[in-house]
């Protein structure tokens, strides 16, 4: 049975997961600058999910979707501690700190709040954020999936 | 006797841990001023020149301590597949779903 809440609480869902998106996107593109990071920002984005099926009773099945996004976070994560091995570290080495490419920046003491700084770790809370959106969002799914699923079966 | 029993481990864990609380602290006594701060010092004076990162705690998380976020990401990843794996949708024999079925309720299937 699909438990549909008001049109009032849809449209104000619907208005609302955009600052909740835009306000976990930022907390991981800031992970290295200010509290957050990849964790947190999933949990934020993740959250925008819950909002949603509760609002609306169940989402349109993208469970592939998020499937996928949730094995490329991990692999990409991986490969990116194995990038310290290939350029000639160690594992989880910070090989792109400082380095003039992307994130690559430099700057010497304190850092005023240059985003273009940090080197892997940015990176790797984009693609931990990725994983932590993907996953905390399926099992809210799943699990909204399957309610509804008993609840037809009573 | 099991009470007893769990009563016992819980005051010698208690005691452990209280114990090594205990010897973590300066000579002083004084709560958040540990014996050993080697890596702490470390951590606060370097991480800024190493990563090009203000956030000491993400410095710490994906950079010296990348294997254990690694761990985390993976716990996570598994969570999500066992998830996966409880609440997939899944088709009875057709005996298990008469006998199983029609007891609880009108034997309907999804």
């Amino acid at each position: 049975m699909n438990f549909k809440m008001s049109v009032v609480v849809r449209t104000v869902a619907d208005i609302m997961i955009i600052p909740i998106i835009v306000f976990g996107i930022y907390l991981i593109l800031h992970g290295h600058l200010t509290p957050g990071g990849g964790f947190q920002g999933g949990a934020v984005i993740a959250s925008a999910t819950a909002l949603l099926i509760v609002a609306w009773g169940t989402l349109k099945d993208n469970k592939d979707d998020f499937s996928t996004m949730e094995s490329t976070g991990l692999t990409m994560f991986f490969l990116l501690a194995l990038l310290g091995i290939i350029m000639g570290f160690s594992l989880f080495y910070n090989s792109l700190a400082g380095t003039g490419g992307i994130f690559g920046g430099t700057v010497s003491g304190i850092n005023p709040g240059y985003i273009n700084t940090g080197g892997t770790v940015p990176l790797m809370n984009i693609v931990v954020g990725l994983e932590v959106v993907a996953a905390l969002s399926l099992i809210l799914y799943m699990m909204a999936k399957r309610s509804d699923a008993l609840e037809v079966e009573e | 006797m099991k009470k007893i029993i769990a009563l016992i481990a819980l005051i010698v864990i208690s005691a452990f841990m209280l114990g090594g609380v205990a010897e973590m602290r300066g000579d002083d006594g004084s709560f958040g001023n540990p014996v050993e701060t080697e890596m702490d010092d470390f951590f606060l004076e370097d991480s800024q020149d190493h990563n090009q990162v203000n956030n000491v705690v993400t410095a710490v998380l994906f950079d010296y301590r990348g294997l254990d976020t690694l761990g985390e990401a993976t716990v996570l990843f598994s969570a999500v597949s066992g998830v996966l794996t409880v609440l997939r949708k899944y088709k009875l024999s057709k005996k298990e779903n008469l006998t199983k079925l029609t007891k609880s309720s009108k034997g309907g299937k999804k």
